[in-house]
């Protein structure tokens, strides 16, 4: 059952954050995955290969009904029955009537998502057919009766005792909970089923065209056996799966088990053209049949958004590297399809209900797009899921209140005002508020939020504006919320580093949110309209950079603004150009002002750096801030898991505040590792979060941005 | 003066030359999948590597040797000879009989891919695809003139063999059957072989 409201699928998450095995064995995971991705992609040049991929299934999605055709001839040339599902209930019936045919009552499976997709065992089952899983990791989910919690790994949540507690029960003799002798007792218990079984289902990686040949991509073998011993073989396959000739698979398979498991290549693939010999089956070849599986597929590769999901190989990374799915695991992160790709599948195979709270568990921190295989932008698309939910069921009244207040700027920056100015008794002067306002609860308190502050920077613009005499260059500065309103230190000092460098500044007030917080939350109208508001604004200056001090609307303004107004030809030069100049802080200083060490020397301290998710991976910036932190003359220790995400994500942390504590949590103890005396980074919203904890935790780190470290200059 | 070695012998850290010899890249990522590579001489030599591998079983007990379903001509008739003087059983045909297995599988490889270091195997044949899957040892002869440097190198002699009728099994073994599914720690002969043994035969 999906969770009826969010509050449940909350409660349901905080169950899996007290896992403590759940939680170790996912840490160790994401560690271990992310070195032995590294090691083995080491010295190939992975971005072409993902281009690659994503060009040739593109291609491949796009001509799904010749591909069928053609496979379908050669298929059948080879003595194949070959049949086309147009939902997942026809596919399991279809299945049935070739079991019924077949007078086959005991079936051995290999691990097949798009049979889990079907809920094939279930109807199986129902109709007195014994289904055995027997991939060891879905043997041990279907002996305890639930799903797969990783695409590759399905049992990754269990630990050896709880699986060897599981067998003690199936065999009836109690067993250790040692791994070689666990594996050997499923070896043992299922080498029998096997022979006993009168039908083999699989799934498939591989549908060729041009061969009619299927290919099947395993570790364990289990596929092999499952497609030999039994009489007749049902290889059940989602249409995306159909490629031209076994080049593209090739290609294909160079990527895919490095992506998935860190290895050049799993133990077995797979090639079967045709029915082929079998002993036991009258005639001597095999009763082969391969049932594609459509279920929104067709559709789904018409869509202008949706098509690059059909992408998709199913190699499991977008989970591995996922800082929610490593906190609450597969169960509570997906469906069926899990990890970042899950949330969008979820959808489209299995219907907004399920769908509807997925979607909004995503930080947006680009982690999953930076390793996919197949170069899908699964951020944007979760996203967009999320507009088209709130589109079809009508928008929340937050989103409404947050749109109206994005869209009318002078109301959003007097409420701000306002709230200004009932903050004090709150805040009992401190600068972070003591007693969080009824609508934060309980679990917000993870860490200390910031009061506004005293003078938003707008406020203070008047009297910081330099008139610089012969400038060397000249910027405009796109100041975002929570800069203008929480934290103008961040850009008072960029503007006194600014000025000692000669370069003007410009401050257009009639500068607003970026919109990214409504696009969060499905506002995808009110995005487009703040967009075009920033856009006019920042024209109007004649700067030559627009500069921001927030990589999340550096990101933003770069790379969404483009997308979500390109479809104004009037517009699509004027955004072109402002896309280029759009530049964050670190690079504008290093990059194109190209600042020498003298002219940035502070006092040194020992300094780590968190990398924004928006900056490294939302635009490709790595080496601008080190480069300016060590030009600065710091010692700079660099932490374990650099670029791991804070936790924040915006309007994420309030909407998941408990794993958002988690994460922030670890951030902060790799962070602590390192012995720096300063955390830096380069985006409000982090610093936010980070310095939220740090109070809270009472940790003895420093957290500041780039910019406030870099005014330090020695004079 | 004496023999002039390098400053850092002795302190072992004398690295051996990374070869980049086809074979050599073969037999490197071959073995990191924790298979065994041999080099051999003829095939006379592996089919005393293999019969070797078998356990000496009483008489009476029927779980087979050897498995070797490819076999014809004098190269099974020495086979023969060999099982017979070490008391070894010997299988060819029908292998469904031995759902509990048997010691050692013994196939001829059609292609290597060096990339990879993976074994192609045209297994179209059940007993021959069954030999792959029931033993606890598979060993595998790879012609060294049937080696290839890269899989997209071998896709059109691949695509010959999946073409042809009436119907085809083309298997890429790359190591032992292996699983990571109980908290992620690797274990060999899941479900196929325990171990893989890969024997280079210099035929040219």
């Amino acid at each position: 059952m999906p969770p009826k409201d969010l509050k449940t699928y909350r409660r349901e998450v905080a169950g899996a954050l007290s896992d403590r095995f759940l939680r170790r064995a996912m840490d160790n995971f994401a560690v271990t995955y992310r070195s032995g991705r590294d090691r083995v992609f080491a010295g190939m040049d992975v971005e072409t290969l993902v281009q690659d991929i994503a060009r040739l299934k593109s291609l491949a999605i796009g001509q799904i009904d010749s591909l069928l055709e053609q496979f379908k001839a050669n298929a059948e040339r080879a003595g194949v029955q070959v049949h086309l599902a147009s939902t997942a209930q026809e596919a399991n019936a279809i299945i049935h009537a070739i079991a019924r045919d077949n007078d086959a009552r005991r079936v051995v499976k290999s691990k097949s998502m798009t049979a889990e997709e079907t809920g094939l065992n279930r109807y199986l089952e129902d109709r007195g057919i014994e289904v055995t899983e027997t991939d060891l990791g879905e043997w041990i989910v279907q002996l305890r009766r639930e799903g797969p919690s990783h695409m590759v790994m399905p049992a990754i949540h269990l630990s050896r005792h709880q699986v060897a507690g599981l067998f003690g029960q199936v065999t009836g003799k109690a067993q250790n909970a040692d791994i070689e002798a666990l594996v050997k007792v499923a070896r043992r218990e299922l080498r029998q089923k096997f022979f006993d079984a009168d039908m083999g289902i699989t799934g498939a990686n591989f549908a060729l065209a041009d061969t009619g040949a299927i290919g099947l991509v395993t570790n364990e073998g289990n596929a092999r056996l499952v497609t030999s011993l039994p009489a007749v073989h049902v290889a059940l396959v989602g249409l995306e799966k159909l490629v031209p000739s076994l080049d593209e698979a090739l290609r294909i398979l160079r990527v895919l088990p490095r992506n998935a498991t860190g290895q050049a290549i799993s133990s077995y693939v797979t090639w079967i053209t045709g029915a082929t010999e079998c002993t036991v089956s009258p005639g001597g070849r095999k009763r082969m049949h391969v049932v594609f599986l459509d279920n929104g597929r067709r559709d789904l590769a018409q869509d202008p958004i949706f098509s690059p999901v059909l992408r998709c190989v199913r190699c499991g990374a977008c989970a591995n590297v996922c800082p929610i799915y490593r906190m609450v695991g597969g169960h509570r992160f997906g469906h069926i399809y899990i990890g970042a790709v899950g949330l969008i599948l979820t959808y489209f195979f299995h219907g907004r209900d399920r769908a509807r709270h997925l979607v909004q568990n995503c930080l947006n921190c680009g982690a999953c797009r930076s390793v996919c295989a197949a170069g899908i932008d699964l951020p944007h698309l979760i996203q967009e899921v999320h507009a088209r939910i709130t589109d079809e069921e009508g928008h929340p009244l937050k989103g409404l209140l947050l749109s109206h207040m994005l869209t009318h700027r002078r109301v959003f920056h007097g409420l701000l005002k306002t709230a200004r100015a009932l903050q004090p008794p709150a805040t009992e002067a401190t600068p972070y508020l003591r007693h969080l306002p009824h609508i934060f609860s309980e679990e917000h308190r993870f860490r200390a939020l910031p009061a506004l502050a005293q003078r938003a920077f707008r406020d203070q613009w008047p009297e910081i504006r330099r008139r610089t005499r012969s400038p060397r260059a000249h910027v405009a500065l796109f100041a975002g919320c929570l800069q203008d309103f929480v934290y103008p230190k961040h850009l008072t000092a960029a503007c006194d580093l600014l000025a000692r460098l000669e370069v003007a500044v410009s401050f257009p007030m009639d500068q607003s949110c970026c919109g990214l917080p409504a696009l969060m939350m499905g506002e995808t109208r009110s995005a487009r309209q703040v967009a075009r508001m920033n856009l006019e604004a920042m024209a109007a200056t004649g700067a030559d950079h627009v500069v921001t001090l927030c990589a999340s609307c550096a990101s933003h303004l770069k790379n969404t603004y483009p997308a979500l107004l390109g479809s104004n030809p009037a517009l699509s030069a004027q955004l072109a150009a402002f896309a280029e100049r759009v530049v964050p802080f670190s690079v504008y200083l290093n990059d194109i002002l190209g600042v020498t060490a003298a002219e940035i020397r502070s006092p040194a301290t020992s300094v780590t750096w968190h990398a924004p998710c928006h900056l490294c991976r939302g635009l490709g910036v790595r080496r601008a801030p080190l480069e300016l932190i060590r030009k600065a003359g710091h010692r700079l220790l660099r932490a374990a898991e650099e670029e791991t995400c804070c936790g924040f994500g915006g309007t994420y942390s309030s909407r998941f505040p408990r794993i958002s504590a988690e994460i922030l949590s670890r951030k902060l103890d790799d962070a602590i590792k390192t012995h720096a005396r300063v955390l830096v980074t380069e985006c409000p919203g982090c610093i936010l979060q980070l310095r939220g904890g740090v109070v809270k935790r009472k940790d003895h780190l420093l957290i500041r941005h780039l910019a406030e470290l870099l005014a330090d200059v020695k004079r | 003066m004496g023999s002039r070695k390098p400053l850092w012998y002795g302190l072992g850290r004398d690295q051996p030359m990374v070869s980049n010899n086809v074979s050599d890249i073969f037999t490197r990522n071959l073995s990191a999948v924790s298979a065994v590579v041999h080099p051999v001489a003829s095939l006379d030599e592996t089919l005393a590597y293999a019969v070797a591998l078998c356990e000496v079983r009483t008489s009476g007990c029927l779980r087979p040797g050897v498995a070797a379903p490819g076999l014809d001509g004098p190269l099974f008739h020495r086979l023969t000879a060999l099982c017979a003087d070490r008391g070894v059983r010997m299988v060819q045909r029908n292998l469904r009989r031995f759902s509990d297995g048997f010691d050692v599988g013994f196939t001829l490889a059609d292609y290597g891919i060096a990339e990879t270091g993976t074994l192609v195997i045209d297994s179209s044949s059940e007993d021959l695809r069954l030999a792959t899957m029931l033993c606890d040892t598979h060993v595998v002869v790879l012609p060294l003139s049937r080696l290839r440097a890269t899989a997209a190198e071998a896709a059109p002699e691949l695509t010959l063999l999946m073409k042809h009728p009436p119907a085809a099994y083309l298997a890429f073994i790359t190591g032992a059957s292996r699983t990571a599914d109980i908290e992620r720690v690797l274990a060999l002969g899941v479900h196929g072989p325990l171990a893989l043994h890969a024997l280079l035969w210099e035929d040219r």
